[in-house]
């Protein structure tokens, strides 16, 4: 019985991580109708920069944060400026297209730069600390720590989205961009910052990823592919389905790995399918917000 | 030095793709005027609107705003200089309810008379309603939203694309006395309709518009109902 609690347990705290991967894509594509291919590229780019930052500056990975955000924010401004708001139109083809592209050169750039060995960040103790709740149930605290931000970055974003001038801008833009613009909107200004602020969460979750687990340069659409089953099945217009989401795909992939190592993917998968199939709008789509 | 116009648009053509929408359209509006813009469905009003309101590009100086040409500015700095469009079919933000609507039209904050609170004086109705989904409220009631949304930029001129479209006279009746509050404190206003009564009757000029060119100009009492029917139907 505390096996079972345990292992939904740790799925719960990994759907945190699912969940991070999924807000920055249902961001972008609720804001842009856009969907970014190299969202796991980018989880992945934010881990080695995670790792370069930590290398030469020497401080723990979760202080690396500091540095990694407001650089992958940066980042994704660029991005949109430079790239991806030219790709932007009528057709949703010639941006699919780009970030797919953007995928290969990412992971063929990061294979040039840092070969394909995989890495590890080191979180010097603070990956092997747990609390234990009860006999058989321990909780590590970096999982912890991770589920936390993640509920934080929902709310936050939540909270911006609803309650402030930018959340409001955003909206605008994304039901009317001809209109917002008579509101004095620049769109590829405000596109910008919403891939900035999707790549900032990148950056969160590129972290805990890379403390969690190995990364190599073509770990990228496997977070990819996580982050758009928790979009899915939590409901494509709702930031707290994206944490719903995640946290199914979490306990799903972790109850499937109890049964057999070999069926924790897979048991995400046909749950993926089982809320396409049965609840196509996601768990939590529909409703508004 | 005489004071040039508040809008000055001169010789303005409008292409989608191959098709041209307006041939060498001219128009001249003081402060504090108001245009009425009449004429068929397809005749090119609202691409005119849009155009003025930066929607769609045009030559540099084909428009001249308080002497300055903004032919070629985008619609996001348009709007800083005091021009506000009221679109076609009202276009709210679904997602924004209606005072979020009303607060996105005053974000630039060109200072001015316009606030929220003038807003929901003008129209109480929306005050009651401030937190409801845009989407909720009557054809009507949206209408003064869009309205609002408009004002709260503070323009010098304010562009109306056919705001009876859709509504019951009587509603139409309101709305246009409300217009001649808003213009009579000093807003200048181009007004675009097909059905031309209220346009006649609040305009101190008149344009028709046929196929893209101005067919018939004049001083509102000075055109005829004759003259209009002519140019309107091109007869
Ligand atoms: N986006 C567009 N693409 C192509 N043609 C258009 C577009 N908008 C309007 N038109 C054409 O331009 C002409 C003028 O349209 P419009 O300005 O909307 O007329 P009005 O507002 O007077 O009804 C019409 O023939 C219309 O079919
Ligand atoms: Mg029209």
């Amino acid at each position: 019985m505390t096996a079972w609690l345990n292992t939904i347990a740790q799925g719960v705290l990994v759907g945190g991580l699912y969940a991070m991967f999924a807000a920055g894509l249902s961001l972008i594509f609720g804001v842009m109708k856009l969907v970014n291919i190299a969202h796991g590229d980018l989880i992945v780019l934010a881990a080695y920069v995670a790792l370069m930052v930590t290398d030469a500056l020497g401080l723990n990975p979760i202080l690396s944060l500091i540095v990694v955000v407001p650089v992958m924010a940066t980042v994704g401004y660029l991005l949109q400026r430079g790239l991806l708001n030219r790709a932007l139109g009528e057709d949703i083809l010639p941006p699919l297209l780009v970030t797919f592209g953007l995928s290969v050169i990412l992971q063929n750039g990061l294979l040039q730069l840092f070969s394909a060995d995989s890495r590890r960040l080191q979180a010097g103790g603070l990956d092997v600390a747990s609390v234990k709740l009860a006999e058989g149930l321990s909780l590590g605290v970096l999982p912890l720590l991770q589920f936390a931000l993640a509920v934080l970055v929902i709310a936050g974003l939540h909270w911006l989205f609803y309650h402030t001038r930018l959340g409001r801008a955003f909206r605008a833009v994304s039901d009317d961009p001809r209109v917002a613009q008579l509101m004095g909107l620049d769109n590829r200004h405000v596109f910008g910052l919403a891939m900035a602020l999707s790549l900032a969460i990148v950056a969160v979750a590129g972290v805990f990823l890379a403390v969690r687990t190995n990364f190599d340069p073509a770990t990228g659409p496997a977070r990819l592919i996580f982050g758009f089953e928790a979009v899915i099945i939590g409901g494509l217009s709702s930031l707290w389905g994206t944490l719903v989401g995640g946290i199914l795909l979490g306990v799903v992939q972790a109850i499937g790995a109890e049964i057999d190592p070999g069926w924790q993917v897979l048991a995400g998968h046909v749950a993926f399918l089982a809320v396409l199939a049965i609840r196509p709008q996601g768990l939590l789509g529909g409703a508004r917000r | 030095m005489p004071e040039p116009p508040l809008l000055g648009v001169a010789a303005l053509d409008a292409h989608y793709g191959d098709f041209q929408a307006l041939f060498g359209v001219s128009l001249t509006l003081s402060r504090g005027e108001v245009a009425a813009v009449i004429g068929a469905n397809g005749a090119g009003k609202s691409t005119l609107l849009n155009a003025i309101a930066g929607l769609i590009r045009s030559r540099h100086d084909a428009i001249l705003f308080e002497g300055e040409p903004i032919g070629d500015l985008p619609a996001n700095r348009i709007v800083g200089r005091g021009i506000a469009l009221v679109p076609e079919g009202r276009r709210l933000f679904p997602s924004l309810n209606v005072e979020e609507n009303l607060l996105i039209g005053g974000q630039i904050g060109r200072p001015g008379r316009w606030n929220l609170g003038r807003i929901y004086e003008l129209f109480p109705v929306l005050a009651e309603r401030r937190r409801q989904a845009s989407t909720s409220l009557s054809g009507g009631q949206q209408q003064m939203v869009a309205i609002g949304r408009a004002l709260m930029s503070n323009p010098a001129l304010l562009l109306c694309d056919e705001i009876s479209l859709g509504l019951a006279p009587i509603i139409v009746r309101d709305i246009y006395a409300t217009l001649r509050q808003i213009v009579g404190a000093g807003t200048a206003a181009v007004v675009v309709e097909q059905d031309i009564g209220q346009a006649l009757a609040i305009a101190d000029r008149v344009y028709c518009l046929q196929e893209g060119r101005v067919a018939l100009e004049g001083r509102a009492g000075e055109v005829t109902r004759a003259d209009i029917s002519a140019a309107y139907f091109g007869v």
